[in-house]
């Protein structure tokens, strides 16, 4: 077990005061509230955040932590010495949030009395869990069923609370979006006592993809055309989640001109449309007979781009 | 070990999902006044004339739920919940646009 540096997760002196505490485990717990932060690790840091509050905000458990203060390093092997809580009481009550604090802390402190399942009487829902899923424009547009592997907490035969690996298949839904999420009911922590086990909620996100990008259900595509296509119009083929499709380009598109695909995005009521932003691409004036036609176009079209400017 | 794999079908949280204030209750774990309370702040928006006849969309869970988590963890109360979760929004569509255009 590894010793945890609580002052250090704050940024704080050891003498820091009760109110620097606080103040810096606000900010740190708004910081890192895992539906606010966008860090990857937002979560862990915020269970880390908890957990050091637990013990410094109250000063029987800071003064009994504090005897360790000076001989440890954060992540140094640590074993705490026998009978070192001895002389300090902590009654129980005053966890912040369901159990789930580190080894470190309940070698210390024991585990969050909540975290008691052999209570009588006591029934409540269990914890609900939360975890992403990656999944790719193509899975999203057809379906498709995903293995996933969640840690489950069950009971011992001691009554202590263990974690297993548990795999199982979950059937995403054609037409998912970024950011949706998958109610799985009953599959998240089991509930205390008789009460009923937690639910799983699992948020979509995408896997980036090479040249779709989605918003809601619209697909967005950024497709290479000449300048004869835009300038003559052509029909030309395009890639949709579905296949390929043929498009035609209005003479006198322009680049950045978008078009839509009816009905061509991720498939819902109503399904999504693709759209088709054109992106000029002009061939390398690298022959003299190139160079001659550029030439030619610059004295048959003479056109000033910048006029809007004032240029 | 080949052993068949359970496989399960969540319910999808969207826009076509429609539950009632009793079923909101019991996914979120709370009692209906305090989804009422939110109702009258403006975090959740439901359809239907009175409490009797509301219903909420799969957004509308995401967002109770969110904000009894702010509420418990960050002491927010409903009308800060109600501001961070539309600003939450406009900043997502923020990132999507951006990441667009900075690929």
């Amino acid at each position: 077990m590894e010793f945890k540096d609580y002052y250090a997760v704050f940024g704080v002196a050891r003498d820091a005061t009760q109110d620097e505490i606080k103040r810096a485990y606000r900010k740190l717990a708004r910081k890192y509230h895992p539906d606010v932060s966008k860090e990857a690790d937002a979560e862990e840091r915020f269970k880390e955040v908890g957990e050091a509050y637990e013990v410094l905000k109250d000063p029987e458990k800071r003064a009994a932590y504090d005897q360790f203060g000076r001989q440890w390093q954060a992540g140094q092997e640590f074993k705490p010495p026998p009978d070192w809580d001895a002389g300090f009481e902590f009654s129980g009550g005053g966890f912040t949030d369901a159990g789930n604090f580190s080894d470190f802390f309940e070698s210390l402190f024991g585990r969050a009395t909540h975290g008691d399942r052999r209570g009588a009487g006591l029934r409540a829902k269990g914890e609900d869990h939360h975890a992403k899923i990656v999944v790719s424009l193509e899975d999203a547009y057809q379906g498709a069923t995903r293995t996933i592997t969640l840690k489950t907490p069950e009971l011992d035969a001691n009554g202590h609370v263990i974690t297993r690996p548990h795999a199982l298949n979950v059937k995403i839904p054609k037409g998912v979006t970024e950011g949706q999420r998958i109610r799985l009911a009953g599959r998240g922590a089991p509930g205390l006592g008789q009460g009923p086990n937690g639910d799983l909620y699992l948020e979509i996100a995408f896997q980036v993809h090479p040249w779709f990008q989605a918003k809601q259900r619209d697909i967005y595509l950024e497709l290479p055309v000449t300048p004869w296509e835009v300038a003559l119009g052509e029909t030309v083929t395009v890639p949709t989640l579905g296949g390929k499709v043929e498009l035609r380009i209005p003479p006198g598109s322009q680049a950045g001109s978008k078009l839509r695909l009816k009905g061509r995005g991720l498939p819902g009521s109503p399904a999504g449309d693709q759209y088709v932003v054109l992106r000029v691409v002009t061939p390398a004036a690298d022959t003299p007979a190139a160079k001659a036609i550029y030439q030619k176009m610059a004295e048959t079209m003479p056109m000033n781009p910048r006029a809007e400017l004032g240029v | 070990m080949t052993q068949e794999l359970l496989t399960l079908t969540g319910i999808v949280l969207d826009d076509e999902l429609s539950i009632s204030l009793r079923e909101l209750c019991h996914v979120c774990g709370v009692t209906a006044e305090r989804i009422m309370d939110m109702v009258e702040e403006g975090v959740v928006d439901p359809r239907g004339a009175s409490p009797r006849e509301w219903h909420f969309s799969g957004k509308a869970v995401v967002r109770a739920q969110v904000a009894l988590r702010l509420q418990r963890d960050l002491r927010v109360n409903l009308a800060g919940v109600a501001l961070v979760l539309d600003l939450l929004e406009e900043l997502e569509e923020l990132r999507r646009l951006h990441g667009r255009y900075n690929m």
